[in-house]
């Protein structure tokens, strides 16, 4: 099958001499909810750039839908929309007009693009402030048209570099049910995001990249199965010994009342069991971490 | 092609024209006030020069100064702050070749030297009695000088770095030119040296020819002055395209 994104070899070498990519293979399948995980500074944003064509690589190859970028600029260009992360639009201008421009760039008569701005416009709830200038919107509603005016020319694949930055709880949920039904109706969606949860709720694969070099690249269920530890917070009712006993298991106090414990070959009842043993009895038991917090952190060796 | 260009082209007309009390309006009132001192306060003192009175004189070069200003000021301002802003990647992430970029910022440079220079026109019209001598030479003048500095204004927008570099070349380098190319007065009454070296300065070409669509008078060849800004506009167009290509300061 062809692949939506194919990058083989690709390298970033700035003039500061900075290397921010180093030979990243990639590949993301059509139709895939993909998302690329990094701290800041992996290396997130320059294959975005290049991707989109806002950067140039030193070396290597971008396959978008089987054409090479540098041969078939035009046309890949067209394939991708970009949400980036800054807000990179004119902040004089208003709403409607952003949307119509970008439309016009690619192309699409005044029109047409009128018509699809006001179903995108509607769709983000945006539409009463379509005459507004852009810098009298909320930072939400700037990631809103920014997304809007990504999907303006219908792209086949839809890179978004941290969507939710900035959006509310209730906004970044109906941004999530948007995309999912846009992934559901065909199109391609790579995500780069701080939010693991996000990831973790909307991605079928993933690819963490640290220090400019592709450490991971698996789907997220056989990643989240890899996460055999499980860290707990186990809260007691009365005060702790002062001496917490040695277990098969490792445990850490936390306060007076609560422990930390991290679990590989003991399960919670048995770990439960053998705290009781030693008379500490547990009333609340709660997860101490993400789970894909934990990998994110231990594939890019920052874990404690 | 034609719809991206159409796109960049009225968006830069709409931008200029949404803060007009900026864009349009202070050159006329500029204008008139060189004109009531200049020419009308100081004008007869004078006397004339190249055969016409001073106030008929100087008022090509005036209206070119206008273009020349404005058509430099569009480009630049709007280019820069399109590189400020980021909103430039709008342009770069599209399938907009280069030169349609470029001639859609040039054309909005053109479209507001025009507007500004009609205005000036229409206003000095209220004070004097203009007559034009060939309205071909004065249209064709005015395009290539709009051109040409709406090009200098995209190359200066490409390099600057700041908000001080945009003001830096039109402050020191363009207001001299302009001033020293003979708006004025006649390049004839000046010593030879000083004749001479005002031929090497592009500025002399335009308002010659300028005052020749105007007064019907020169002190230079109206091919040869077409020739040097033709040229002039070739080699700018080459350097600014093969900026834009490049990525100077847009792309890494």
């Amino acid at each position: 099958m062809l692949q939506a994104l194919s990058i083989s070899n690709l390298t970033k070498t700035y003039a500061n001499n900075m290397k921010a990519l180093s030979s990243v293979n990639l590949s993301v399948e059509q139709g895939d909810f993909f998302a690329l995980l990094g701290s800041n500074g992996a290396g997130k944003t320059t294959m975005i750039g290049i991707i989109c064509s806002l950067l140039n690589q030193t070396s290597g190859e971008v396959l978008v839908l089987g054409k090479d970028q540098t041969k078939h600029l035009n046309e890949v260009k067209r394939m991708i929309g970009l949400m980036p992360q800054e807000f990179n639009f004119n902040p004089f201008e208003p709403v409607e007009e952003i949307l119509v421009n970008q439309a016009g760039y690619y192309g699409i008569d005044r029109s047409s693009a009128k018509a699809q701005a006001e179903i995108l416009l509607k769709r983000m709830e945006l539409w009463d402030k379509r005459l507004d200038m852009a810098k009298s919107l909320s930072g939400g509603m700037k990631r809103r048209l920014m997304l809007a005016r990504a999907l303006i020319h219908q792209p086949k694949i839809l890179i978004l570099d941290e969507p939710s930055a900035g959006v509310d709880v209730e906004i970044r949920r109906s941004m999530w049910k948007f995309l999912r039904e846009l992934n559901d109706q065909g199109m391609t969606i790579i995500l780069t995001t701080h939010y693991l949860e996000e990831a973790e709720s909307l991605c079928r694969n993933i690819a963490i990249l640290d220090k400019g070099k592709i450490v991971e690249q698996t789907s997220m269920k056989k990643l989240l199965a890899r996460v055999s530890q499980q860290v707990l917070i186990l809260e007691s009712t009365e005060q702790l010994p002062d001496i917490l006993p040695a277990l098969d298991f490792k445990i850490e106090r936390l306060d007076a009342y609560s422990i930390q414990v991290s679990l590989n070959d003991v399960n919670i009842s048995q770990a439960l069991i053998a705290l009781s043993e030693n008379k500490i009895e547990i009333e609340h038991v709660r997860s101490a971490q993400n789970r894909l917090e934990t990998l994110f952190l231990r594939l890019t060796s920052k874990a404690g | 092609m034609w719809i991206a260009y159409k796109t960049i082209v009225v968006k830069e007309i709409l931008r200029f024209t949404r803060i007009w009390v900026q864009t349009i309006f202070p050159p006329i009132i500029t204008t008139s006030l060189y004109l009531l001192i200049f020419g009308g306060l100081m004008g007869e003192r004078i006397g004339d020069m190249q055969g016409v009175d001073y106030l008929h004189f100087i008022i090509p070069g005036i209206i070119l100064m206008t273009v020349i200003q404005n058509s430099y000021a569009n480009t630049v301002s709007s280019f820069f702050l399109a590189k400020f802003n980021n909103s430039i990647e709008e342009l770069l992430i599209s399938p907009v070749s280069y030169w349609v970029i470029l001639l859609g910022y040039i054309s909005g440079g053109i479209v507001r030297g025009f507007v500004v220079g009609l205005g000036v026109f229409i206003a000095v019209s209220f004070f004097v009695e203009l007559q034009i001598y060939n309205i071909w030479i004065v249209l064709m003048t005015f395009l290539l000088t709009a051109i040409l500095f709406s090009l200098a204004g995209f190359i200066n927008a490409v390099f600057a770095k700041s908000f001080d570099d945009i003001s830096i070349v039109p402050t020191f380098i363009l207001m001299p030119m302009t001033y020293l190319g003979g708006m004025f007065y006649s390049v004839e009454i000046l010593p030879e040296f000083w004749q001479t070296l005002s031929k090497f300065n592009p500025i002399y070409y335009m308002v010659d020819s300028f005052r020749m669509g105007f007064l019907g008078s020169s002190t230079t060849d109206l091919l040869v002055s077409m020739l040097v800004l033709t040229t002039m506009i070739m080699v700018l167009a080459i350097v600014a395209f093969y900026l834009l290509k490049k990525g100077v300061n847009i792309k890494t």
